[in-house]
């Protein structure tokens, strides 16, 4: 009795308690979410345009983040520094199409998967070759992104919000609102949108394949340029990036390997939901660190009543 | 010239369908097997052993295990290093708890341990399906790894939160723990991947392997062929559980001698998978060519720098070893992407109609 009590009345009478911890711990979470949110847009794009399930995207966020650090440690003044680490990943984006993906066109989707696992390899020997393996600090002020932050003081508790957060959030938002619109109504967007839905009828159209998958993976570089900005102002800027990005695979599933919004919605779906569970069930009842496991189980259970995420196209078998 | 299949007639289908269909196959298994026991242990020295012959051994097994699941079955698993770890801390109590039991009785049990795992975390194979499959796997390789961190009776409540390989006796012979000298080691790890790959080849060859191959290559039409496919997906994540449990926990006990739960992470799972990509999914023999390629490489890249005389840091070989193995991997897929088996295939049918090309 005691036991269900713990799990299933207690968390929530804690939560009555104390109004202002929840709410901070509910801004944790939505700013995670909008990390996870971004990095698995990265990971939906490519996959839409190409069918492949790009593994490097979390590397690319350590990579582009790692860039635009170095070169302003060179003494690039940061303004400049930014639409350089741009040209890098524009770079990185022809090299890996021209490299990679090219050779391996029709090749089955696994063998695509591992080819961009050799890629985050490679990636990651080159990163620690040029910048060094040590942890480095985000150049956030020079950015002008600001470091201050507010209280609010509901129900008489305190709520602490960092400003670099709402700036976070901010610019995600923005920066997904650009995304839908260039997909949505611009030339390319179609294009994209087109190769998503049919590679052979796209082709037989006039649209160039090379072409947009270099754009793809440009827009996928772009947005690992502002996850890295974003994480690297809270958690400073290091390898171990890489681990928060592997948390965007259980967002794709839960949202739909194919939806944007879905990567949206999955993202702060697992953000909220994990910090939650971490705080009033994991802690008090598992003795922590829940947050490494929660977001894959959570998927897991969806999938197991939605196989194709909660807003993926219905997968239709055919013998 | 050496490879002539003329002469060597099939009079029985059963003939045709022997184990080494060409004699010089057989052969070849012959020189490979004198190699492995006797050639190179006389050469090797503890070096060797330790950083090469027994590390390849158990990725093998390792990959071998991944490849039945993969390969075979078609089903996508990126939990390999976690069922790994199963199979270590389920051998390091029961050794602990039992320790006049036999080692190769403890590792044969561990084995099952990891299997039933296993088998939990392939249920939803049955609903899911491809790369939503990965999050299964994935789900058990972190939900494993904190247990093993969180779960003190796992490690005997030790301060360190480590398993520690105890020292084991068989027959009077020190074969695991500190004490142990790795030809020993060498040796006894040799026996259980001979015996292992006996099984998997024969296992793969026989009716159980070819319902794997066409669930592999179409689950539904295999399911209207009135195939099973709850038992067939199950047989192999069974099958494969305890081949990958042996292998971590051959891993422990008899190369790494401890390990903490880190050890398990999805890096390992990603080093194997490499394995069976790397060798050839859907072949045995792949993985040991997988395993010598992605284990014996770093060791020899690590080696050139200091022999050459180059003013190299050990950090900078590691993160040039790390860029070496990623672009190897990219060059191989494009090379071949069905892997060093498909070369060695390939370069076999060469050799039969050599020199005429007709």
């Amino acid at each position: 009795m005691d036991f269900i009590h713990s799990i299933l009345i207690q968390p929530f009478l804690d939560m009555a308690d104390a109004p202002d911890f929840l709410i901070q711990v509910l801004w944790e979470g939505i700013v995670s979410g909008v990390l996870y949110a971004l990095i698995a847009l990265g990971f939906v794009l490519i996959f839409k345009s190409s069918r492949i399930f790009n593994f490097a995207q979390g590397i690319m966020v350590v990579f582009a983040a790692l860039t635009l650090v170095g070169l302003h440690q060179k003494g690039i003044p940061a303004w400049l520094a930014l639409p350089m680490t741009l040209g890098v990943m524009l770079l990185l984006a022809i090299a890996i199409e021209r490299v990679v993906l090219r050779p391996l066109v029709n090749q089955p989707d696994i063998i695509l998967f591992m080819a961009t696992i050799g890629i985050t390899l490679f990636l990651i020997g080159l990163g620690e070759t040029i910048f060094g393996g040590e942890n480095k600090r985000m150049i956030t002020q020079e950015l002008g992104i600001p470091t201050d932050s507010y209280t609010f003081e509901p129900f008489g508790g305190l709520v602490m919000i960092e400003q670099r957060d709402i700036t976070a959030v901010v610019g995600a938002v923005v920066l997904v609102v650009c995304l839908l619109l260039f997909l949505n109504k611009s030339k390319m967007g179609r294009a994209i949108r087109a190769l998503g839905d049919d590679h052979q009828a796209a082709l037989s159209v006039g649209i160039s394949l090379s072409t947009i998958w270099v754009l793809v993976w440009f827009i996928a570089g772009m947005i690992a340029l502002a996850t890295g900005i974003v994480w690297g102002a809270r958690a400073g800027v290091s390898f171990a990036l890489e681990v928060i990005a592997l948390k965007a695979l259980p967002v794709l599933m839960l949202g739909g390997l194919e939806s944007v919004s879905g990567a949206i919605i999955g993202g702060l779906m697992i953000g909220i939901l994990e910090k939650l569970f971490e705080i009033y069930w994991g802690q008090p009842l598992l003795g922590g660190n829940t947050e490494s496991w929660f977001a894959y189980m959570l998927a897991l259970v969806v999938l197991l009543f939605r196989p194709q995420g909660l807003f993926g196209e219905r997968i239709i078998e055919r013998v | 010239m050496l490879y002539r299949v003329a002469g060597q007639y099939k009079t029985s289908y059963k003939a045709d369908y022997a184990l080494f269909p060409v004699k010089q196959d057989a052969w070849l298994l012959g020189v490979i097997l004198l190699f492995a026991f006797v050639i190179l242990p006389l050469m090797a020295n503890e070096f060797t052993f330790r950083a090469l012959l027994i590390p390849v051994l158990i990725y093998s097994l390792a990959a071998l295990g991944l490849n039945i699941l993969t390969g075979y079955a078609g089903q996508l698993s990126l939990g390999t290093g976690a069922f790994m770890g199963v199979g270590a801390y389920a051998c390091f109590k029961l050794a602990t708890i039992f320790p006049e039991l036999n080692i190769v009785i403890v590792l044969a049990l561990s084995g099952f341990f990891s299997a039933a795992i296993g088998m939990a975390f392939g249920l939803p194979s049955l609903r899911i399906k491809g790369f939503y499959l990965a999050i299964a796997t994935l789900a058990a390789q972190f939900f494993l790894v904190w247990l093993f961190q969180k779960w003190a009776w796992l490690y005997n409540y030790s301060a360190s939160g480590a398993i520690q390989a105890p020292n084991i006796q068989m027959f009077g012979v020190t074969v695991a723990g500190a004490r142990a000298s790795a030809m020993t080691q060498y040796y006894f790890v040799l026996c259980v991947v001979a015996v292992v790959t006996f099984c998997a080849i024969n296992i793969t060859r026989g009716r159980i392997g070819r319902i794997w191959k066409s669930v592999r290559d179409m689950d539904i039409a295999a399911e209207l062929v009135g195939i099973n496919l709850m038992k067939a997906k199950l047989l192999a994540f069974f099958v494969s559980s305890y081949i990958v449990g042996i292998a971590g926990a051959l891993f422990v006990f008899f190369w790494r001698g401890a390990a903490e739960a880190e050890l398990f992470d999805i890096q390992l799972s990603f080093r194997v998978l490499f394995i069976a990509i790397i060798g050839g999914l859907g072949s045995i023999l792949g993985n040991y060519l997988g395993a010598i390629l992605i284990v014996a490489l770093p060791v020899i890249i690590g080696a050139v720098p200091s022999a050459l005389g180059l003013p190299i840091s050990p950090s900078m070989v590691e993160h040039l070893n790390v860029m070496i193995i990623g672009l190897l991997i990219i060059g191989f897929l494009i090379l071949e992407p069905h892997g060093l088996a498909r070369l060695w295939a390939i370069i076999r049918e060469k050799l039969i109609i050599w020199p005429f090309p007709h």
